[in-house]
Parts: C-alpha cells; sequence; structure tokens
C-alpha cells in the first residue's frame, strides 16, 4: 500500500471517468494530487515537489493532455519526462585534470558511505587505467583508516594514511605530494563524516579544499534521506562548494526522491550510484532511469542491460530460430533457466521491473529460489531423449527421473505440465505475430 | 545539565526547525484558513512524518476545528503536540527485568546507520549501570567493522568476542552466547553487518543468527534493537517492516538527532508501525544515548523557548 506505483494510481484515478469524453480542471487537479503523494512518498522535497507540481501542471493542462485516449498514461509521460530532465537530462562524468593529478574529495554526513564508496570509484578509475591513490583522511571514527586499507588491499589500489597524524589538512597535502611522486593520477580522499551544522568540522574541510584545490568535490548521499536531504547538501554547498553528487545505497528500494531535491537545490549534477555491497557496484547515473524509479515504475533499462551482458547472443538468437520452428525442449528451457539465474535473484529481476515494484504484490508472489534448483535437477534426470521429446515420459520414467533428482512424482508433472503449458504459450505468441498484431507485450506507460 | 536539558539540546535543532516554523506560522495568521492549513501540512511533511500521518493529523486537526476545540492558530500548538504525543505514547512497551542473566540484546539495521557506535554507547550505559558486559563483532562483513568494535571495547572496558573477517556471524553468535554464559555476565550485546532490508539472502542470515541465539537461551535474545537514521525519509518505514519480518523486532534506536529537522521519522515509526523507539542518539560522545521518553520527546519537541 505504502509504495504504490504512480502508474497504477493515475490509473485508478482516472478510471472513474472512463465513459466520459473529456477531462476537466479538476480531473487533472486529482492526478496532480496523486503525482504529490509519489513524489513526497518517494522523499522529494516537499517544496521541490510543489515547484515541480506548478511546473507540469501548465504542461497537463494543455491540449495534448485532455485530447489523450489514455489521459493516466499520459500524465505519467510528461511527469517522466520533466522529470529527467529535471534530474539532468544526460550522464555527467568526473572531470580529469589536464595536469595529473586529479584531486577527489569525498564529503558527507556519517553513514552516507563515503569510504567504500571511494574505493568503489578508485576500483572504477583503475579499470579505466588510470592510477589512482586512496587517502584516508577520516581520523575520527574508530578502525576509518584500517577499512581504507582492507579496501585498497582488496583492489591493488595504494592507500595512503598517516595513523600517527591528527591533522587531515596536512594528511591530504602530503598525499598528493606523494602522488606527484609516485605517478599517481587520480587522488581520492576521504574525509570524516560530519554534520552540516558542526562549523569546527565544516572549516578543517574548507582547509583542506584551501589547500589540497581539488578538482572534483563530491558530496555522497545516502539514496535514503528523507526531506532534510535538502538542508545538508545545501549547507554544504554553500560552505564548502560541491561539483557533483553520488547517491549511494540505491540497491534497496528506496525511491531516491532525495536525488530530485539536491539536483533541484544545489544544481550539481549527479555522477555516480552505488548499487550493491561489492566494490565493482557503482555505476554512472542515468536521469531517466532514476525519474522512473521515483515514480515507483520499475528500472525496464537496467534490466535490459543486465539481460544484455549476461545472456550470450548468439544464444539467444539460436533459441530464437528454435522458437519460430517450434522445437523449443526440456534442453532450451534449462538454457533458458540458467540465464535467467545468472542475471541475479528473481527477486531482484522483478523488482526491475515496471508494476512489480509494488512491495506487497512481490512479497505475496515470493519465488522460491530452491524451486528453480528443483527444475533443473529434475531435467538434468532426464535422458537426453526424454528432454528432446517429453511426451514419452511414461510412469516409470516419471518415477526414475524423481528418483534421480530427488524430487516427489508430482514435482515431475508439476514441471512437465508448465513446460507444455509454456509451449503452448509461445505458439500463440508466433501466431500473434504472424498476424500483424505487433505490440503486444507494450509497456504499461508508454 | 540533567536529563531534560540534554534531551533538549540535543533536540535543539530539531525543535528550533519544527517549532519555529509553527509559530511562524501562527503568528503570521489571525485566523484559520484553508492556507494555513496548507502551509501547516507543508511544515509536517518537512519534518518527515511522511505522507500517510501527516493526512491523519490533519484530519484530526480539522475534526477539532470543526468540533471547536481548534478556534484560531494560537491553540493548534497544544492540540497538535497532544496528538503527536499519543501517537509516540500508544507503543510504549514493557521492559522485562526478570530475565535471568544473560539478557541478550541484538543491535541490527541497514549499512550506515550507526549500529557499531550504537552498540559502544549502549555498553557504556550498562556498565555505568554496574553490569557486566559483553560485545559480539558479529558485523564479519566490512572492512575493520571488527576493528572498530574492538576500540569502543577498549573505550568503555568491556571485552569483545570475534572471529576473523569473512566468517560466519551466526557462530560468532554462538561463540559469544556460550562466553556470556560460561562468564556470567548480565548483558550480551551483539553487532550485526549493514544490510538493506531488500536483501533476502542477507535477511535469511538474520533469521540463521536469531535462531542459534534462541536455540543456546530460550528466550533469546530478549531484545532485538533495529537501528535507524533519523536522516532517512519514508524508507525507514519499509526498513522496519522488512527487519521485523525477518527478526521480531523489539524496539528502535533512532540515531543522529543531533542534526536538522528530524522530529518526524518518530512519529511516522510510532504511527505507522506500532514500534517503539527506546533509544536516541543525539551526539557523537560516548553517553549520546539516551532512553526515549515519548512525554518528553513531545515537550522538547513543543518546549516553550
Amino acid at each position: 500500500m505504502v509504495f504504490e506505483g504512480l502508474a497504477d494510481k493515475l490509473q485508478q484515478t482516472f478510471k472513474k471517468l472512463r465513459g466520459r469524453g473529456k477531462l476537466s480542471e479538476n480531473d487533472i487537479n486529482d492526478a496532480m494530487r496523486e503525482v504529490r503523494v509519489a513524489l513526497l512518498e518517494a522523499d522529494v522535497n516537499f517544496k521541490v515537489a510543489k515547484d515541480f507540481i506548478a511546473q507540469i501542471k501548465s504542461r497537463a493542462t494543455g491540449q495534448e493532455i485532455l485530447q489523450s485516449l489514455t489521459p493516466g498514461q499520459h500524465v505519467v509521460k510528461i511527469v517522466n519526462e520533466e522529470l529527467t530532465a529535471l534530474l539532468g537530462g544526460t550522464q555527467s562524468r568526473i572531470t580529469i585534470s589536464s595536469r595529473p593529478p586529479t584531486v577527489v574529495m569525498l564529503v558527507g554526513l556519517q553513514g552516507a558511505g563515503k569510504t567504500t564508496t571511494a574505493g568503489k570509484l578508485a576500483s572504477l578509475l583503475k579499470k579505466q587505467n588510470k592510477r589512482p591513490l586512496l587517502v584516508a583522511g577520516d581520523i575520527y571514527r574508530p578502525a576509518a583508516i584500517k577499512q581504507l586499507q582492507v579496501l585498497g588491499e582488496q583492489l591493488q589500489i595504494p592507500v595512503f594514511a598517516k595513523e600517527d597524524s591528527r591533522d587531515p589538512v596536512a594528511i591530504a597535502k602530503a598525499a598528493v605530494e606523494h602522488a606527484i611522486s609516485y605517478a599517481n593520477d587520480v587522488v581520492i580522499i576521504d574525509t570524516a563524516g560530519r554534520l552540516h551544522i558542526n562549523e569546527t568540522l565544516m572549516q578543517e574541510l574548507k582547509s583542506i579544499k584551501q589547500t589540497v584545490k581539488p578538482h572534483e568535490i563530491m558530496l555522497v548521499v545516502d539514496a535514503m534521506t528523507g526531506q532534510d536531504a535538502v538542508t545538508v547538501a545545501d549547507s554544504f554547498n554553500q560552505e564548502l562548494g560541491i561539483d557533483g553528487i553520488i547517491l549511494t545505497k540505491l540497491d534497496g528500494d528506496a525511491r531516491g526522491g532525495a536525488a530530485l531535491s539536491i539536483k533541484a537545490v544545489t544544481g550539481r549534477p549527479i555522477k555516480f550510484v552505488g548499487m550493491g555491497e561489492k566494490l565493482d557496484a557503482l555505476e554512472p547515473f542515468h536521469p531517466d532511469r532514476m525519474a522512473s524509479r521515483i515514480l515507483g515504475m520499475g528500472d525496464i533499462l537496467s534490466l535490459i542491460e543486465k539481460a544484455e551482458t549476461t545472456i550470450n547472443l548468439e544464444q539467444a538468437k539460436e533459441l530464437e530460430k528454435k522458437l519460430r520452428r517450434q522445437e523449443f525442449t526440456l534442453d532450451d528451457f534449462l538454457d533458458q533457466l540458467r540465464q535467467v539465474r545468472k542475471m541475479g535473484s528473481m527477486e531482484q529481476i522483478l523488482g526491475m521491473l515496471p508494476g512489480m515494484g509494488n512491495m506487497k504484490k512481490l512479497q505475496d508472489a515470493k519465488i522460491d529460489e530452491k524451486e528453480l534448483v528443483r527444475v533443473e535437477a529434475i531435467i538434468c534426470s532426464m535422458t537426453k531423449k526424454e528432454r528432446r521429446d517429453p511426451s514419452i515420459i511414461n510412469g516409470s520414467r516419471r518415477k526414475r527421473i524423481s528418483l534421480g533428482s530427488g524430487t516427489k512424482v508430482q514435482d515431475v508433472n508439476r514441471l512437465l505440465k508448465q513446460f507444455t503449458e509454456a509451449k503452448k504459450m509461445m505458439k500463440r505468441f508466433q501466431e500473434m505475430q504472424k498476424s500483424g498484431k505487433k505490440g503486444g507485450f507494450k509497456l504499461p506507460f508508454m | 545539565m540533567g536529563f531534560f536539558d540534554r534531551l533538549k539540546t540535543g533536540l535543539e535543532k530539531t525543535r528550533k526547525n519544527f517549532t519555529d516554523k509553527i509559530d511562524q506560522l501562527i503568528s503570521g495568521y489571525a485566523t484559520i484558513d484553508s492556507e494555513f492549513l496548507e502551509d501547516l501540512e507543508a511544515v509536517l511533511l518537512s519534518a518527515d512524518i511522511g505522507i500517510q500521518t501527516t493526512n491523519k493529523l490533519m484530519a484530526s486537526i480539522n475534526t477539532g476545528i470543526r468540533a471547536k476545540e481548534i478556534r484560531n492558530p494560537d491553540e493548534l500548538r497544544p492540540y497538535l503536540k497532544t496528538k503527536i504525543e499519543e501517537m509516540l505514547l500508544k507503543n510504549v512497551p514493557e521492559v522485562d527485568v526478570s530475565t535471568e542473566p544473560p539478557r541478550v540484546v541484538l543491535v541490527i539495521g541497514v549499512n550506515g546507520v550507526g549500529k557499531t557506535t550504537t552498540i559502544g554507547k549502549l555498553g557504556n550505559f550498562y556498565r555505568e549501570k554496574g553490569e557486566t558486559v559483553l560485545l559480539a563483532a558479529g558485523d564479519t562483513f566490512r572492512a575493520a567493522a571488527i576493528e572498530q568494535l574492538e576500540i569502543w571495547g577498549k573505550r568503555i572496558g568491556v571485552d569483545v568476542i570475534k572471529q576473523a573477517t569473512g566468517s560466519d556471524p551466526a557462530a560468532v553468535a554462538f561463540d559469544a552466547v556460550q562466553a556470556a554464559k560460561a562468564r556470567k555476565v548480565d548483558t550480551l550485546i551483539i553487532d550485526t553487518a549493514g544490510r538493506l532490508h531488500t536483501k533476502t539472502n542477507l535477511m535469511e542470515e538474520l533469521k540463521k543468527i536469531n535462531r542459534v541465539i534462541s536455540r543456546e537461551i530460550p528466550g533469546a535474545p530478549h531484545e532485538i534493537l533495529l537501528v535507524l537514521d533519523a536522516t532517512t525519509g519514508q524508507n525507514a518505514i519499509s526498513q522496519a517492516k522488512l527487519f521485523s519480518a525477518a527478526a521480531p523486532v523489539t524496539g528502535v534506536v533512532l540515531t543522529k538527532l543531533d542534526g536538522t529537522a528530524k522530529g518526524g521519522v518518530v512519529v511516522s515509526i510510532g504511527g505507522e508501525l506500532g514500534l517503539p523507539v527506546l533509544w536516541i542518539g543525539v551526539g557523537e560522545g560516548i553517553t549520546d544515548l539516551r532512553p526515549f521518553d515519548p512525554r518528553e520527546f513531545a515537550d522538547a519537541l513543543f518546549g516553550d523557548k
């Protein structure tokens, strides 16, 4: 209930209008109220949300929406477009100085994920053939230096630390000198987490800035941050001046409305997003995907991209041919299963689908990962002949397969039934395509 | 400084931001009209109270207006205070002191909310009460998390049970429980790795830790504390829901409340989830963890200057 997609809600709002020819100003106002709730639930700052609504309202009350046959979808489309534009339109990259070393400084509140992000960023740059140096500038939190050193070890990236020093400014200065003499072309300075209202610590950041003159000051922000994101970003920007934003912990279910708030208040671009605990889980920021996410519309693009990187293209073509000739066998079924599983857990994949972001629905339809393992075992216990032609599987074969896979005969039966159903469905798709009815798969928000 | 004053100081920023806005609002309007109510709604929303709870509060304010309990903007403040207090008071738990030692406290939450720091402060709290305390370094995942807890252990003069980074956290919990029993300590506090509530496998791991503890001591863990960051917005609700599904959370620790504009999450959590807030973190010092008292909190929030 809490996190229902905007598309669903607008659909409901407009449903009651069915049968009436036109939308009135009031109907649009109702829709805007829903948009507002969606934005607020996503933690977009209320002021930012207000301005934003005012902005899209003018477009929504225009001709295009009133004459649209599917006003709900149309409103979502407008909101999505405007949101994308507001989030930055295109990707922005990290500034690399023509005179190395490029100095990057990471700042933010406690627990935003600065140290981990420093490691991830260094790893990303290393892959781009840079020679990064990590600098342990957080002398306050217990074991923060150690944490960075461990990360450096894992990534095979040098870490500059002075355990006995109590002066982050001196550490930063010495680190840059170190980088010059060791030919490190990027210096990433981790700093202590701090409250933006803490004068002393802010002053320390300013001193570091003055001393090492960083090319990029990146504000690291937790995607789960609420209304306060605006205050935090604004004061960091006012006091220190920031060049870019890194949004962390986006692999959870936070809608990340903070991104919009921060962008709107500081005008600075979001450059990267942290997508997981592994050290390669730092990705470039895609405004369009973020827009869909804020609106609770899933992340179909990321899914497609993920599928592209994990699914072998040739295999896919081969499969398509088989589908055409209707030669889809249990072997292919198994291949498919394995490829899908390579993309991540079923829940992760479902979470990216539009309309599936709905927590409640997801919980109800919880997919048992073990079930997939069982299916795999059953197919593997069949002979090659059986896999090609399941129709020969009789009672005694079923018994053998169930024994071989450690499952029950009922499980085998269920799988065979599912397979037959899947085949039937594919046949239907074939016929649909033949008869020229294209686009049976249209996305709900397009 | 007494407790009340410390709480007030800690919440200074929250209070300033929140009540100043309400005060401004009240002095700016002579009568209650729709514009006033709209602005009031904005104030509540900006405090992260969340749209659902805000709607509830606004509805009850409207009822109050109709019932002539609120006749002008001046009467709004006490009315709102009572309402928020009610939402917070609803879930005050009964403290079970009868359990035989060791009392096991499991601390869970997403990444970066301040679990390890909270454990350090919590350990100190029990130490000062004269109890014997043992900590368990159950965060075997994050780099240097064990070291961080050890530093806290040294600071407050308490032993830390640990294994190597990467080992099974349930095994650490098992060891810790055995050690706690053998040493007859009063309170055992177990740290866990930060985990996003949407990661099924990690939630399963949490269930396992919980299982292992309750197998060794029936009825344990006696407390499962969910640590939430006060800067978190509406996602806190999702966190509380999913963590509760994995392990029976007994209460919430709200950290980092010494920043700006953050009273709201508490109201949301009380009002929408019925989970009691037990502790609040109001600073970086070792003693900056305070038991949460709804009445005093509401008082501090709406306190007279």
